[in-house]
């Protein structure tokens, strides 16, 4: 009895427990921390890989859950796009301590570290928390310059390529397609800006700096005194005297930002609120990184235009 | 760079000067041409000097994104309360370690923390805890020490060392990260000022379920200042009898500690994790006596769609467990009286829920209670109690806050105490990450 039935309990085992490597027609599992290093992962994939996101493009990036599904979706990735400035420092290191997942080590193939080649601003020269919640590797919002962008997805591309290369004409391909879109967008979005150049802004958190230096934009205040560190009555007093002073009227708020603070500050200092995201997907029509940098465009070109 | 500024600067200078001499007079308006000059000068020279520190610092930033400069990263956090209570007696209400002990002002926890890769094979971790006695005397206690594996296959980890048990959910939460200022009710009954902490090895596996699901077992000596139901020295204070040691002659003389924990998201916005776990081994009333400890857990959270900065946010947290404690035959160490076998069932169980307001800001209220079985000797240490705790925490920044509570307490027999606390922490160092 017992040997009729073993071999029936060895393939239901078999079958219940994926313990070997992932199959060969099975597509890659590609993790990204964030919707931006999400929607490049996808633009490069294509139809060969799965991507899954953790944090949600409405989530504020600093501050993500580190929810246990997080980890059951980190222990099956055969890839990883992590940001690799600090941005996920809040929760990503307990989720990968726990998904025991060889294949995101540090320095595997399947780890990939977005920031790896790009040129990073403001890192500071000293560590000092009296200057709020610095990041020790520069700013982290580097993805909304497109050249940053391009960076990005030619590391995603290598490291794709490197963990599964049956694909890699497939990778090669996309890159080819997503480098020339962006080439391609970059000159409109540059001719779209081109008239509010040395154009003054205002933003909630210190995120738009690599925007505002690709497309000579200039970030003249934020409306946290120092990142991380909440908005007081005082320094929102003094951004609104500043963008009087400097005739700023644009005033840059993340869905996860308090709207509220930009609005009395924009009414205050005579400007008008842009909602913008770094993710795609947080305001509608940007799902992809393309339609993201479109929208961010278009509708900074036209707050510029509107200004009093 | 510098020497092309430096020759750049000369000709200017030259220049100008060469200039200034052939004229026949030096008027205001040559005078005021060279100021131009020497401010383009300046201002040329200033976007030179830009240039080259741009130049420069690009290389390194754009090096391999993994800066930090050190191999294990340091931390420290440091806990001080202050308060009043209507007790003189304040160590016989707040009975717990990192608990605030007198009236006036307390430093009960003061840490220091390591952490990083040992090599390809081991995370280490260390928690070196000193604190300051009710007396103003420094203790220093090695909360934790361990290393744990990274690449075990088939979704196995193990770890070895000194470290919290896991048991439940605040037991193996530091003080720091505890969201009300004291250690709840049934956790001091259960395991003590220190909770349930020591040296041994655990194994946990995570399912390879579609929903999260994991299971470890710890095996930790029975024995020292931190196993209070077992083989602690301080077990008489549960017993009430003289502390009978003996050697460990096999695997039941230690503590096995097994644990499952399950994590469901009920919707984008809502998370619950549940738990089960026990604690079986020897405790010292007598040779052959032992305890079982069986407790529940669950965490609940719900964080909207859009939250700023993670909040708001709302949660509940509630752990229930239940002790049977076989007392052996045994002599009062007080009284000198024959204490008779008898079994010890207790229970206790705390909930507690958060709000957090808006960004930095929560409100939360947490109820205690523990119940005991009627024994012939009777415990400090087993105290009918119950407690309600509303409070309020702000977070100035991620690194640091302040947290106001009320204790009202009853204890059977004694009546009814009214505290009020203030804590401060601080923290330096690494990043702290945040568990779920």
């Amino acid at each position: 009895m017992i040997f009729s039935i073993l071999p029936r309990l060895v393939a239901a085992a078999a079958l219940v427990l994926p313990l070997g490597a992932p199959h060969a027609i099975k597509k890659l599992n590609v993790v990204a921390t964030t919707p931006d290093l999400g929607a490049l992962a996808r633009e490069i994939g294509g139809d060969a890989v799965d991507v899954k996101t953790l944090a949600k493009p409405s989530e504020d990036p600093h501050f993500v859950d580190a929810k246990p599904s997080h980890i059951v979706t980190l222990n099956r990735a055969d890839v990883l796009v992590e940001g690799g400035a600090e941005l996920e420092q809040g929760w990503l290191p307990p989720l990968l301590e726990n998904a025991r997942n060889d294949r995101l080590a540090a320095g595997a193939p399947g780890l990939v570290i977005a920031s790896q080649g790009i040129r990073m601003l403001e890192v500071p020269a000293t560590l000092d928390r009296s200057r709020g919640d610095v990041h020790a590797l520069g700013n982290p919002h580097f993805l909304i310059d497109p050249v940053d962008a391009k960076i990005v997805a030619a590391n995603i591309a290598a490291h794709l390529t490197q963990v599964d290369p049956s694909d890699a004409a497939i990778f090669k391909a996309n890159l080819a397609k997503f480098n020339a879109a962006v080439d391609a967008k970059l000159v409109d979005w540059q001719k779209q800006l081109a008239p509010f150049k040395g154009g003054k802004v205002v933003t909630y958190h210190n995120d738009f700096v690599y925007f505002a230096e690709r497309f000579h934009l200039d970030v003249v205040e934020t409306l946290e005194p120092k990142p991380g560190i909440a908005p007081s009555p005082s320094h929102l007093a003094k951004v609104i005297g500043t963008m009087k002073g400097a005739n700023a009227h644009v005033v840059l708020v993340q869905p996860y930002q308090n709207r509220k603070t930009a609005e009395t500050v924009a009414r205050e200092g005579n400007g008008v609120v842009v909602d913008f995201s770094q993710q795609p997907g947080a305001i509608k029509g940007t799902d992809t990184y393309v339609d993201l940098m479109d929208t961010l465009v278009k509708s900074i070109a036209n707050a510029f235009q509107a200004k009093p | 760079m510098r020497v092309f500024r430096r020759a750049f600067v000369g000709i200017l200078v030259v220049a100008s000067a060469a200039h200034a001499q052939t004229s026949d007079s030096v008027s205001r308006r040559q005078q005021r041409t060279v100021d131009s000059l020497a401010a383009a000068v300046r201002g040329l020279q200033q976007r030179v000097d830009s240039l080259e520190t741009t130049a420069s610092a690009a290389p390194a930033a754009a090096a391999p994104a993994r800066s930090g400069g050190a191999y294990m990263n340091m931390g420290f956090d440091a806990l001080a309360d202050f308060g009043w209570s209507t007790t003189k007696d304040v160590l016989s209400l707040q009975r717990g370690d990192h608990d605030p002990h007198v009236r006036g002002f307390t430093v009960p926890n003061v840490e220091l923390t390591f952490d990083g890769a040992v090599d390809p094979y081991f995370k280490g971790f260390a928690a070196i805890v000193t604190k300051l006695n009710e007396l103003g005397e420094t203790e220093i206690e090695v909360e934790e020490a361990w290393a744990q594996t990274t690449s075990l296959p088939y979704n196995l980890q193990a770890k070895a060392g000194q470290f919290l048990g896991d048991f439940g959910r605040q037991n193996a939460q530091h003080p720091h990260a505890w969201a009300f200022v004291d250690q709840p009710l049934v956790l001091n009954q259960m395991f003590g000022k220190d909770g349930l902490r020591g040296q041994g090895a655990r194994l946990s596996w995570l399912a390879p379920t579609e929903t999260y699901t994991e299971m470890s077992v710890s095996v930790l000596n029975s024995f020292g200042g931190t196993t209070s139901s077992f083989r602690s020295n301080e077990s008489g204070d549960i017993h009430g009898g003289v502390p009978v040691d003996h050697p460990v002659d096999g695997v039941t003389d230690l503590l096995i500690v097994p644990r499952i924990t399950s994590s469901f998201d009920l919707s984008d916005t809502q998370t619950l994790v549940v738990g089960a776990s026990g604690a079986f081994g020897p405790n010292n009333s007598g040779t052959k006596s032992r305890t079982q400890i069986y407790g529940g857990d669950l965490y609940y959270k719900w964080k909207p769609e859009v939250a700023a900065a993670g909040f708001p946010f709302f949660s509940i947290q509630a752990e229930a467990v239940a002790r049977t404690y076989d007392a052996a035959p045994r002599t009062a160490v007080e009284t000198g009286v024959a204490l008779p076998a008898e079994t010890l069932n207790d229970w206790g169980a705390y909930s507690q829920a958060l709000w957090g307001i808006r960004p930095r800001i929560i409100a939360g209220v947490r109820g205690d209670i523990v119940r005991n079985s009627t024994s012939k000797f009777s415990a400090i240490d087993r105290q009918d109690r119950q407690r309600i705790s509303p409070n309020f925490t702000w977070y100035p920044s991620e690194f640091s806050k302040f947290r106001l509570q009320y204790n009202y307490d009853h204890r059977a027999g004694m009546g009814d105490d009214h505290s009020l606390w203030l804590q401060f922490e601080f923290m330096m160092g690494a990043h702290a990450a945040h568990k779920f």
